[in-house]
């Protein structure tokens, strides 16, 4: 059955908690029909000891296969776990209690886990989000919101359209709005960078590396579309992380070591080996 | 997969056994190249010669007017091309917006090259307005490429009036009737349209093989230039098994003519009254227009397409879907699209198309084998419960 492994298929042919709960406590509604699917979950809520609990999850989905397995998914996820637990299941859980859904159809699992957060924020009385006037909606075909699509580059470290598309859907018909997304991911992993916990130097030592890779070796990168940012120093290890083209380049490992290591090994310390990670 | 029930043949149709045995021989013992000189060679090209009086006469053609070509595809491209080259000042094409993609592909990408291009839509029912067409060709429009019938809805334009007013106007008309060749009786003559399309794994013949019908006197350009293949209007070494392949199968196609119109109608007819009778809240899409005999396509109301299409899998069923999920582009098919089919049903459309393979039999299984998955869905769906 084209690209769906043996779990999304159980759970598509077999789906798990299907239906209404009768008077629910949280009720979660995402997807549209003019978007193709649609997801309704209901839930019951315990609370022993003072915890409150999902005791109860059932889904009504209009939509695909994997839109069917995604929901069904959900149900297990969440039923038993504590409010505070589910409120923090992402799509991420829900691809990987599937064991996996093909890029296109990722955004099955997104609406999954906006339903849960959304019965779960229903239970607590809290309001729906609507569309504020800072928020706009940019794909016009699917009615994506900027803040859908700044939360799917930021929580899953995209950065592509193709990718943003597969999360949200967003820019996946009439292709106008590929402009403003690759705007929005340009800046969220701008965001991102400067999030990262700038590093105070300990020593003049390390004063002295953070000055060359911020002053000289960066911008050098820099030419090439590339770039670093120091994460940590410890003793001789210099972690950085790579950014823009460095990312993707085949060659990163040869950078950094013949160039990045090299350079401060001639101008700091001999002993100095450089890191990527952060 | 135990059993399969067949019924997507407007996306491509089984090989009947009589063409194979036609093409057999010509893989392994008589795979001389028509174009040598020895008779090993040459009684190919007598072959080939027979497949084209064979295909010509399907469509009541001249031999002279037939080209055997790769696909539908190619034989689009050619009289599309073809037309843009005899007549280098006029930038305007006319077609409709719901042909297949050989055709809405290729206009998008003239258009990048200068041309602009008038997309005339149908109605509820997938007609065409022809007095919109009539106003649509000016003197600037090269030609008109307007499909015969369409491969989604299987509703039939009327080529005839079609063709009369394009040529009324002085621009060349091109019909893609892929779907409609070997499905409906044509006679080119009774038109004077200039160029037809045709592909043989619509109608029995292998994939890889289709044909162009240019009208005698027809500006005409080839766009695979080289040898002196196909009279000098197609180079390159012929597709000689499928050529033959296709010859067949329109010899096969005229003498099935009837019962395509007959039995298989019929067959189309109670599978389309089974459902909607079985399935509440099912529409038929262009039900009420002129449509090929073989095609249903309809809509459940609620339910999504990929999804009925993967339950119809599990049994063996195999039709297709206009749905979002099921295309590459996460947009409902341009066909439901245009003909602007309710949202609440434009997900759920789904296509059966049958052959003179189909059995009643079959047709009787899908008749109750679809209607329990179509509840099995409306039970997991938000939707329709009033």
């Amino acid at each position: 059955m084209w690209d769906y492994n043996d779990k999304v298929k159980d759970h598509f042919l077999n789906p798990r908690n299907v239906g209404a709960i009768e008077n629910p406590d949280g009720v979660g509604d995402t997807g549209n029909l003019r978007c193709g699917d649609a997801l309704r979950l209901t839930i019951r809520v315990e609370k022993v000891d003072g915890v409150e609990r999902i005791a109860d999850a059932k889904f009504q989905t209009f939509g695909c296969a994997s839109a069917i397995a995604a929901a069904s998914a959900l149900t297990e996820l969440a039923i038993g776990k504590t409010l505070d637990e589910a409120a923090k299941v992402t799509n991420q859980d829900i691809v990987e209690y599937l064991g996996g859904l093909p890029a296109p159809k990722i955004h099955c699992s997104v609406m999954g886990a906006e339903a849960l957060q959304a019965a779960i924020a229903d239970y607590r009385g809290e309001k729906r989000e609507e569309i504020g006037p800072e928020d706009k909606i940019i794909c016009k075909c699917f009615e994506v919101t900027e803040k859908k699509i700044r939360d799917a580059v930021f929580h899953n470290n995209l950065t592509t359209v193709e990718q943003v598309t597969n999360y949200t859907k967003a820019g996946g018909a009439c292709g106008g709005c590929i402009p403003e997304i690759e705007r929005i991911i340009g800046e969220v992993l701008a965001e991102k960078a400067a999030m990262t916990c700038e590093v105070v130097p300990e020593n003049e030592r390390d004063a002295l590396i953070k000055r060359l890779l911020e002053e000289e070796i960066g911008p050098a990168l820099g030419t090439h579309d590339g770039g670093l940012q120091l994460v940590a120093i410890d003793g001789d290890k210099v972690v950085v992380a790579m950014k823009g083209a460095c990312q993707m380049c085949a060659n990163l490992q040869t950078t950094v070591n013949e160039f990045v290591q090299k350079e401060l090994r001639e101008k700091v310390d001999e002993n100095i080996v450089v890191e990527v990670g952060g | 997969m135990d059993r399969v029930i067949y019924l997507d043949n407007n996306a491509t149709t089984m090989v009947a056994p009589e063409v194979f045995e036609e093409m057999r021989p010509f893989f392994s013992e008589r795979y001389g190249n028509p174009s040598s000189l020895h008779s090993f060679g040459g009684n190919v090209h007598h072959k080939i010669d027979e497949a084209r009086r064979r295909l010509a006469a399907l469509l009541g053609a001249d031999e002279n007017e037939m080209l055997f070509t790769s696909c539908g595809t190619e034989s689009d491209s050619t009289a599309i091309h073809s037309a843009l080259d005899r007549f280098p000042d006029k930038k305007h094409i006319v077609t409709s917006a719901v042909e297949h993609p050989a055709v809405l592909g290729l206009c998008d990408h003239l258009e990048q090259r200068g041309y602009s291009v008038t997309y005339l839509a149908v109605d509820e029912e997938g007609r065409l307005d022809l007095d919109e067409l009539a106003e649509a060709v000016t003197d600037d429009t090269a030609i008109v490429s307007i499909m015969h019938a369409n491969n989604e809805s299987g509703v039939v334009f009327p080529l005839q009036e079609i063709t009369e007013i394009v040529k009324q106007r002085g621009a060349l008309m091109h019909t893609d009737a892929v779907q409609s060749v070997g499905k409906l009786p044509l006679d080119v003559r009774k038109t004077s349209v200039d160029f037809l399309s045709l592909s043989g794994h619509k109608l029995h013949a292998p994939k890889g093989v289709g044909a162009l019908f240019v009208r005698r006197g027809t500006p005409y350009t080839p766009l695979l230039i080289g040898g002196h293949q196909e009279h000098n209007k197609r180079a390159g070494t012929e597709n000689v098994t499928s050529i033959v392949g296709l010859g067949k199968a329109a010899e096969l196609a005229a003498e099935h003519m009837e019962d395509e119109q007959t039995r298989v109608q019929a067959m189309r007819d109670r599978l389309q009254e089974g459902l909607v009778a079985h399935c509440p809240d099912a529409r038929v899409n262009g039900g009420g227009s002129p449509r090929l005999p073989n095609t249903l396509n309809i809509s459940f109301g609620y339910v999504e397409g990929e999804s009925i299409l993967l339950l119809m899998d599990e049994l063996g069923i195999c039709a297709s879907s206009g749905s979002a999920c099921t295309s590459a582009s996460l947009e409902i098919s341009h066909v439901i699209k245009c003909m602007k089919v309710p949202e609440m049903y434009a997900h759920g459309s789904t296509r059966f198309s049958l052959s003179r393979y189909t059995t009643d039999e079959e047709i009787d299984y899908v008749i109750e084998q679809v209607p329990p998955i179509i509840a099995r869905l409306r039970e997991l769906s938000p939707f329709g419960r009033g």
